[in-house]
């Protein structure tokens, strides 16, 4: 299971990357969203999967799953909430002031766009 | 804290108060109250005279980085206590001089002064610091202030350029000095100029020893307008004159002089220090002198006879090695050179010093520094008049005056050389005598123009800006003391001698005195028909004759290459590295993200690649893996197609839509692998983000992909296929090689033990790594009061729209 | 955004109070069972989220007379002086104390200053998400 998960996250890395690297704003801000997603499934993973109950310890089970990765996970997923709301808003910002959604143009390249 | 610290430090502190000084008492000159000071810390280092005069010194520490062994090491000896007397003594001149020469109205005083002072404490730094690192901060504290000094006038072009020219080449200089003191340090393990100098004999074994000696020499040749150097002195000539007297004729630039002469004890001993300081003074002074005449502007000749009589100060001090390496007791014939140099710096200060100040009178009382324009003024200037005769013929060492003794002696050491037999020296020493000699014509002639070009001949009263007088007697005072002072050292040289020089030409070549023992300095007028008076005698007559004859040869000039000179180069090379720069940085900053990103994840691929490959760090072990459920597999595959959609979606609602289920299918991966804080989170923020960007959706245009090219799709497929590739990669190698236990065990342990909680991950969050949480909802503030303002506060175009209005 | 559904805006107000209970109880169970600042502060933003979406802003906001920036700042201090409080009793900044009573109607219940720290995580969460929420929708 862990190896398929990482081919999992490397699967949405390469997604986010791709989409990162386009000329649309909106495709960049997705791609940091699939960004984090590929981490938080990365970092569950390098903390050993199914490998106990559930970390409450009104499980009562001799072996818990690693809490850690899931504290630090829960830190991130806020985190990035606020990062895609503060990306979006500078995108809509920039599309508002420089009337394009276009990364080249806003540089002030003509595009045939 | 000891007195010697208080007397560096205090123009800095000095510093402080010019500013309310100035603005409270501006009725006043400020230049009174800062007179003080000089005046003060003059009579203070004259208390040290009766220390110094027995060869004998003081030190005090006071610790600043002890961990490192950088001390505040105040060190006095007699090379220094001259040093320390000359910035004073000069320094309450100038400032006394400046009071008259600067408008009170017009100048900004409170700048003008607090640049001054900090040179003033800064070159008291650098000649009474024994620790180099102490030193070095206090070196580059003078190109600063020299630097804001030259800029002073700073609305006029010229300034900044001579600015910035001299600020690069010292600062260059006095990086390539730090390195000397580092390698310095490395070799003797220690900081201090004292305790290096004690171990002079084996650190001239050292292999790394030449290195350190040139390193220490670029700093001091830059410093003191050495060739090829000297381009930035003459443009130093913005500055307004008192500044030019005191840092670029008396003190700054003897600065490199004493780092020469204080390194001398440590390099002197070497053949490459005798030839490299020797050949580069005597170059510099018969170069200079010789580009001194040509020049037009009176500041432009006094800056290159300045260059030029600092190369003979350094020739003096480099052929004076030789006393080093000479068995016999004859060997007074080579400390003649180092009593030469001391002396001729003291003489050197004296009549530059005034010259420039006569040269600054004449610019304030005409209008003009142009020997074209000016002429016939010895009438209508008397004083003045007298005060340039007394500083010319001193210059151009003619008896009775102190420079006449300086230069005598000057001849003298050189002419000695042809009877020395160290470092080949059998066969290029007939050189020195006879450079030093056509130097010392062309210094003859630039000082007799400066006399004659200006006080006789016709008056032309139509190309001056204002009608010329006599100078009032404030601006008088500082350069008829110089000028006395050199009539007084002319005629009574051996007031100086054993209260001055003696010490601090002992402290040049300590290694060759007898414990207790001092130098013998004998200074007198005559000695006999000694060469060097025939060479005396040459130089006056040739001297003459060519000044007659200059209306015939001074085209000679002309046939000088224009465009391969220094500054051309220095223009050239300053344009090309801005050139340079802007090309490099504008080729790799394009203004486009996606360039940064590719150079990022480029760099991400590569490094991790090539470390995983050269170190074999991949490792495959799927032996401890959970098993592959029927639901996972389904939740894989929904994730996949979620990926693939995003990707080719057209529309923008389409992509959205699949970023959620990608987000949904995360939290549903979160309840699979039992981590049911994560699942609902994540639900929770799916949807909250999903209704974020469905309401950015009326504010953000369609989803287009602005007509990307084949190939830049198939270029950000490759990068972005690498980094998948790379980071799946490391998450198995990660997986598959556990070098350490978990240390999720504590936590197990002591969740209800410590924390009374039972839900692991809450605990953790609010308990045992409270301050990540702390911080984290106060990065969430930060973006949400961010996004506040990005949206609410709309600045540009015209600020109409700013919603407090 | 204005809409005039009569079904979602009725069905919006029960299903509000459901989640807003919910998140609450989310809240309090936190250090025992999942749940928690994070995710209570969330799901009572999602309540609002979804009332914003049945009605118009200006109604909410008359429901909620609440301006949600000081939300955030007094959720961030009441975290940071949870945190600082510790110094007063002379133990180190974060040190958390708790013990347990017999309170009637609860039966044994815990009392615990993690609860106020994450109290002022709840605060945050909720003024931040509703403050980006609000600002984006408001624009136009």
């Amino acid at each position: 299971m862990e190896i398929l998960m990482c081919i999992v996250a490397g699967l949405l890395f390469a997604a986010a990357v791709y989409l990162m690297l386009s000329k649309s704003l909106l495709r960049i801000i997705i791609g940091t969203g699939l960004l984090s997603h590929g981490t938080h499934l990365m970092l569950l993973t390098m903390g050993g999967l199914k490998g106990g109950a559930v970390p409450v310890l009104g499980e009562h089970a001799s072996l818990y799953t690693d809490p850690i990765p899931q504290a630090l996970i829960l830190t991130a997923i806020v985190i990035s909430f606020g990062v895609t709301a503060v990306f979006l808003v500078i995108a809509y910002r920039a599309y508002q002031e420089l009337g394009t959604d276009n990364m080249e143009q806003m540089r002030g390249m003509e595009t045939d766009d | 804290m000891s007195l010697l610290h208080w007397a560096i430090l205090a123009p800095f502190l000095m510093t402080l108060f010019v500013p309310f000084i100035h603005k409270r008492a501006s009725v006043i000159h400020t230049g009174w109250f800062v007179l003080i000071l000089p005046i003060v810390l003059f009579a203070v280092f004259l208390q040290y005279l009766p220390v110094t005069r027995m060869n004998s010194s003081i030190t005090q520490t006071v610790a600043w980085i002890p961990s490192l062994d950088i001390n505040f090491t105040a060190y006095i000896d007699g090379l220094s206590l001259l040093f320390a007397l000359l910035i004073t003594g000069i320094g309450a001149l100038v400032v006394l001089y400046s009071v008259f020469y600067l408008s009170k109205t017009k100048e900004k005083l409170g700048h003008f002064y607090v640049y001054l002072l900090m040179f003033m404490g800064a070159m008291l730094g650098v000649v009474l610091s024994d620790n180099v690192i102490t030193l070095y901060m206090f070196w580059e504290f003078t190109s600063i202030s020299s630097f804001l000094l030259i800029a002073y006038w700073y609305d006029r072009e010229r300034s900044r350029y001579g600015a910035l020219k001299s600020m690069l080449i010292t600062v260059f200089g006095g990086l390539m000095m730090l390195g000397g003191f580092l390698v310095l340090s490395l070799m003797g393990d220690t900081f201090s100029i004292r305790e290096l100098a004690a171990q002079a004999l084996e650190l001239n074994e050292d292999p790394l020893f030449l290195l350190a000696m040139v390193l220490v020499l670029l700093g001091a040749f830059t410093k003191s307008a050495q060739f090829p150097f000297y381009i930035w002195l003459p443009d130093a000539m913005e500055a307004p004159t008192p500044v030019s007297a005191y840092l670029h004729s008396a003190t700054m630039v003897k600065a490199g002089i004493y780092l020469v002469a204080r390194f001398s004890p440590i390099f002197a001993l070497s053949g490459y220090w005798f030839w490299i300081v020797g050949a580069v003074g005597l170059f510099t002074m018969t170069w200079a002198s010789f580009n001194a005449v040509k020049q037009t502007d009176l500041k432009g000749i006094l800056a290159f006879s300045t260059v030029s009589q600092l190369g003979l100060i350094m020739s003096l001090l480099g052929v004076g090695a030789a006393s080093l390496h000479v068995e016999t007791l004859d060997d007074h014939l080579y400390t003649a050179a180092i009593i030469a140099a001391v002396f001729h710096l003291i003489n050197h200060a004296t009549f530059k010093g005034s010259l420039f100040m006569v040269v600054g009178i004449i610019d304030h009382e005409t209008g003009t520094r142009d020997i074209r324009k000016l002429g016939g003024l010895m009438s209508l200037m008397p004083v003045t008049f007298t005060l340039s005769v007394i500083g010319a013929f001193s210059m151009a060492g003619l008896p009775p005056f102190n420079g006449f003794l300086s230069k005598e002696m000057f001849f003298a050491s050189m002419v000695h050389l042809l009877e020395l037999d160290l470092f080949q020296m059998d066969t290029w020493a007939i050189l020195f005598p006879v450079m030093a000699w056509i130097g010392s014509v062309f210094t003859f002639l630039y000082s007799m123009m400066i006399v004659f070009k200006v006080f006789t001949g016709r008056f032309q009263p139509e190309k001056l800006e204002k009608k010329p007088h006599e100078a009032p007697i404030g601006m008088l005072v500082s350069p008829i003391i110089l000028a006395l002072l050199v009539v007084v050292f002319g005629l009574f040289p051996n007031l100086l001698s054993y209260s001055l020089i003696q010490p601090a030409a002992a402290a040049i070549v300590p290694a060759i005195l007898p414990p207790g023992g001092q130098l013998d300095v004998h200074i007198s007028f005559w000695h006999g028909f000694k060469p060097e008076l025939f060479m005396t005698i040459g130089v006056i007559v040739i001297g003459i004759l060519l000044y007659k004859l200059m209306p015939k040869w001074i085209k000679i000039y002309d046939y000088m290459p224009g465009k391969v000179t220094l500054n051309q180069f220095y223009n050239a090379s300053l344009y090309a590295a801005e050139r340079g720069s802007n090309a490099i940085t504008n080729a790799y900053m394009t203004g486009f993200i996606r360039s940064y990103l590719v150079y990022i994840f480029t760099f991400f691929i590569a490094l991790l690649g090539f470390t995983m490959w050269a170190k074999g760090a991949f490792h495959y072990d799927a032996s401890s893996a959970a098993s592959i459920g029927l639901y996972e597999a389904g939740l894989v595959v929904v994730l996949a197609i979620s990926i693939v959609t995003i990707l080719l979606a057209k529309s923008r609602l389409t992509s959205i839509i699949a970023l959620g289920a990608v987000g949904y299918t995360v939290s549903l991966f979160f309840v699979v692998f039992r981590a049911p804080d994560l699942a609902l989170t994540q639900l929770v923020i799916e949807t909250v983000s999903t209704a974020l960007f469905l309401l950015c959706f009326y504010h953000l245009p369609a989803l287009s992909r602005h007509n990307e090219k084949r190939r830049f799709q198939a270029g950000n497929a490759l990068v972005a296929a690498g980094v998948g590739v790379i980071v799946t990669l490391i998450g198995i190698s990660a997986h598959s090689s556990k070098f350490f236990p978990s240390i999720n065990e504590y936590y197990i342990e002591n969740t209800y033990k410590k924390a009374g909680g039972e839900n692991m991950v809450n605990v953790i969050l609010v308990d045992f790594r409270g301050f990540d949480t702390l911080f984290e909802i106060t990065v969430l503030s930060v973006a949400a009061l961010g996004i506040y303002g990005l949206i609410k506060l709309r600045i540009g175009k015209g600020g109409e729209t700013n919603e407090n209005q | 955004m204005k809409t005039n559904d009569v079904i979602f805006q009725t069905v919006a107000k029960v299903v509000f109070f459901m989640i807003i209970f919910f998140a609450v109880h989310l809240f309090f169970a936190g250090h025992y069972y999942p749940g928690g600042g994070f995710v209570g502060g969330l799901l009572t933003s999602g309540a609002l989220v979804l009332l914003l979406l049945a009605f118009d802003m200006k109604t909410v906001q008359r429901g909620f007379p609440v301006d949600f920036k000081w939300l955030i700042g007094i959720g961030l201090l009441f975290s940071i002086g949870t945190a600082a409080g510790s110094l007063l009793f002379n133990v180190p900044f974060f040190t958390h104390a708790y013990n347990y009573f017999q309170l009637p109607l609860f039966g044994k219940t815990s009392l615990h200053t993690a609860m106020l720290f994450d109290l002022g995580v709840y605060l945050v969460v909720i003024g931040v998400t509703m403050t980006i929420i609000q600002t984006i929708g408001e624009s136009e």
